[in-house]
């Protein structure tokens, strides 16, 4: 409690310009700056290819019969579709599919068995998020094959002569979000979080294991300043360099890799804020636990590895075993993974991102308590 | 304010792991009085003034800084102090102005700019203000430590070696700056491994092993050792001081410049020693006061077997 107390705002901005003319003089910083978002843009051009099953699918069903049940189960023996639900609507279904609750909206229209009794050959409706083309495009490809593995195995007796012929009905798939299926559509959002990971954390968690190195430290617990006021002052110029990474990023998602800009860019940088915070925190934390710079930086590879294989930036998430998602569910990247890309690519706004916003700030409560109870005020 | 002391501690112990680095340590500083705190390395001088400011906590005892205890009221020991490490501890990629800016900002100064230009100018470094801390020389950095931790008027300095690898005429100055702070009531704890300075404190602590071995002025401390000491002149006498090794009442011989001080507990038997060796030689020898110097090498030399029969 008296850690907050007194807290002085002289002293705290004190900290930033310290920060900020020691940040200045430091090229090698600068250039990793620059240079590391660039450097990932580039070399994540290129896709890692993925199988993903059991990805969460809902079903609008407007017409039940044996025949639907029978094309609903098939899909579920693809084993690419968990049906997690029924949707009584399209604006219901949108609304899961906006916010990523489903991948896939399995849409079967009204009088459907009766059109495909009389040989008119209905149309299934097939909604995939395509934000994820890796995620979704084997899925995708399979429901294609659905019409004719049910005409063959299922339909026999009366309908038997149906399945000689042209499939009974059709799949109609509906790309939504990334029409045309590219991947840098979603590797190009995806890696604004996985910069901004490595370097705010390992920037942060360089900048108090510094001074502990260089002897300063004990300079700076001799005066009388306090920690929160170090910890915080020294967070905010990396905020701003977060803000520059971010930036570039945006610039050449825009204009080398020309990812269309749905959402609104205002709503992106505050989401950006947020998630630059938590990164700055948990590189004070580690910060505050390693010994030597040398420690810093293992401590923020560790830190930086399961973010990049389990928040669904590398991997698609619903394609991961359930235990690798539950880790994935706790590390802000994932879940700043999803905002982005609803924000870019999908136009989503307010509430819409409230699920994975939440789970940023939470987080980012959690790990700063760490970090106040950890920094030392002595040289013990 | 309980005792008229600057610093009052009493029973500090601290250890690292098994290694009991301060042990049972009490020490007083007069206010405005320059207390020396001599040691080997290692004998725990920097851990005992990091506990005096705050830095450390003891394992057990207790004591105050300014009449502030060191455990428990180390926000107001720290403003009122002034630390200088034993490392430069200063940012060496912020300019000299920077740190000083940084220091005055965040003691509160109200008149930041003008104290940050006087202090500048008092070190003569005004011109070279915008230079990187890092490219200053030695004697320099500890210059500008000792004016940053002066910055805040502190009325208690502790000073970690300030002089160690500086060079001798800037060190004359640096103790002739504490000399005329110690004047305006300003306490000084200094430790130093430098014997040549012992003659300059008003008073001494000597820590050996974690231990307070000797406290006092510079002639109780001679006088609580009883030593006796002849000065030796001549040629080679480095070469001689070899050959009275071993031999009986001879406690340790020490080179300054000219002379070779021998030195012993018992004086009478030092004395027909050293007679019988320089017999039918070219050497001259006469009984001289023990210097503080002579006895801090003895107790040095006396702890160094001490621990060497332990080990
Ligand atoms: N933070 C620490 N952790 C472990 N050992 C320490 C620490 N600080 C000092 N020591 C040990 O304590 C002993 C005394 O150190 P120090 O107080 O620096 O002595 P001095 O300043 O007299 O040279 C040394 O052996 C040193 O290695
Ligand atoms: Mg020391």
């Amino acid at each position: 409690m008296s850690r907050l107390n007194g807290f002085s705002l002289l002293r705290w901005w004190n900290m930033v310009i310290k920060e900020y003319s020691q940040l200045k003089r430091d090229r090698l910083t600068f250039a990793m700056i620059v240079g590391i978002p660039i450097a990932q843009l580039f070399l994540f051009g290129y896709a890692i290819n993925t199988d993903p099953k059991h990805m969460p699918t809902a079903i609008i069903s407007a017409d039940q019969s044996e025949i639907t049940r029978t094309i609903i189960s098939t899909l579920k023996h693809s084993e690419y579709f968990n049906i997690v639900g029924v949707l009584p609507n399209e604006k219901t279904a949108d609304k899961a599919l906006a916010r990523g609750n489903v991948l896939f909206v399995i849409n079967i229209p009204a009088g459907f068995t009766r059109q495909l009794i009389r040989g008119e050959r209905p149309a299934i409706l097939i909604e995939a998020d395509a934000t994820d083309p890796m995620a979704t495009g084997l899925a995708i490809a399979s429901a294609s094959q659905l019409a004719r593995q049910v005409s063959l195995k299922d339909l026999t007796g009366s309908l038997a002569s149906l399945a000689d012929a042209a499939p009974p009905f059709k799949v109609h798939v509906h790309r939504l979000y990334n029409p045309e299926g590219l991947t840098q559509y979603n590797i190009i959002p995806g890696l604004m979080g996985v910069i901004l990971t490595m370097t705010m954390v390992l920037m942060t968690g360089l900048a108090i294991t510094r001074e502990r190195e260089r002897g300063t430290m004990e300079n700076l617990l001799a005066m009388p300043v306090k920690p929160i006021e170090v910890m915080t002052g020294k967070i905010v110029p990396y905020i701003a360099i977060g803000f520059i990474q971010i930036t570039i990023i945006l610039l050449a998602a825009r204009f080398i890799f020309s990812v269309p800009f749905v959402g609104s860019l205002s709503m992106m940088y505050l989401a950006a804020l947020l998630f630059v915070n938590a990164n700055l925190v948990v590189g004070i934390t580690l910060s505050s636990l390693a010994k030597s710079q040398m420690q810093a930086m293992q401590m923020s590879m560790f830190y930086f590895l399961p973010n990049l294989l389990l928040s669904g930036f590398m991997f698609p998430f619903m394609g991961m075993p359930t235990w690798a998602q539950y880790i994935g569910n706790v590390l802000p990247l994932t879940h700043f993974n999803r905002l982005i890309r609803g924000i870019i690519l999908k136009g989503n706004t307010g509430w819409d991102l409230w699920p994975s916003i939440w789970p940023i700030i939470l987080f980012t409560v959690v790990v700063m308590a760490v970090a106040v109870k950890f920094y030392r005020r002595t040289l013990d | 304010m309980n005792s008229g002391y600057a610093i009052d501690v009493k029973g500090l112990n601290k250890s690292f792991g098994a290694k009991h680095v301060v042990n049972d340590v009490s020490l007083q500083v007069g206010r405005g009085e320059i207390h020396g705190f001599l040691g080997p390395n290692g004998s725990g001088k920097t851990t005992t003034i990091r506990i005096m400011c705050g830095l450390l906590k003891p394992d057990s005892g207790s004591g105050t800084c300014l009449g502030y205890d060191i455990i428990r009221e180390t926000d107001q020991i720290k403003r009122h102090i002034g630390y200088m490490t034993q490392k430069f501890s200063f940012w060496e990629d912020l300019t000299i102005r920077e740190n000083l800016d940084f220091v005055a900002r965040m003691y509160g100064l109200a008149d930041r700019r003008t104290a940050v230009d006087q202090t500048l100018e008092n070190l003569g470094l005004t011109k070279r203000s915008n230079q990187l801390a890092g490219t200053l020389s030695g004697g320099w950095k500890q210059r500008v430590a000792l004016a940053a931790c002066m910055l805040h008027d502190p009325q208690v300095l502790l000073l970690d070696e300030p002089t160690a690898g500086v060079d001798p005429g800037a060190r004359r100055d640096f103790w002739e700056e504490l000399h005329r702070l110690s004047t305006l009531g300003i306490s000084v704890l200094v430790s130093t491994h430098y014997m040549d300075e012992v003659e300059r404190c008003h008073k001494l602590a000597y820590i050996a092993e974690g231990k307070l071995l000797t406290r006092g002025t510079a002639s109780e401390v001679i006088a609580a050792q009883g030593l006796q000491t002849w000065a030796v002149y001549g040629e080679n006498l480095a070469e001689f001081s070899k050959t009275l090794q071993n031999l009986p009442g001879i406690g340790q011989t020490v080179m300054f410049g000219v002379m070779l001080h021998v030195s012993g507990k018992d004086g009478n038997m030092l004395e027909s020693s050293l007679r019988k060796v320089i017999a039918g030689k070219p050497f001259r020898m006469e009984h001289v006061e023990t210097g503080v110097e002579d006895v801090f090498i003895y107790m040095m030399k006396h702890d160094a077997a001490h621990s060497g029969e332990k080990r």
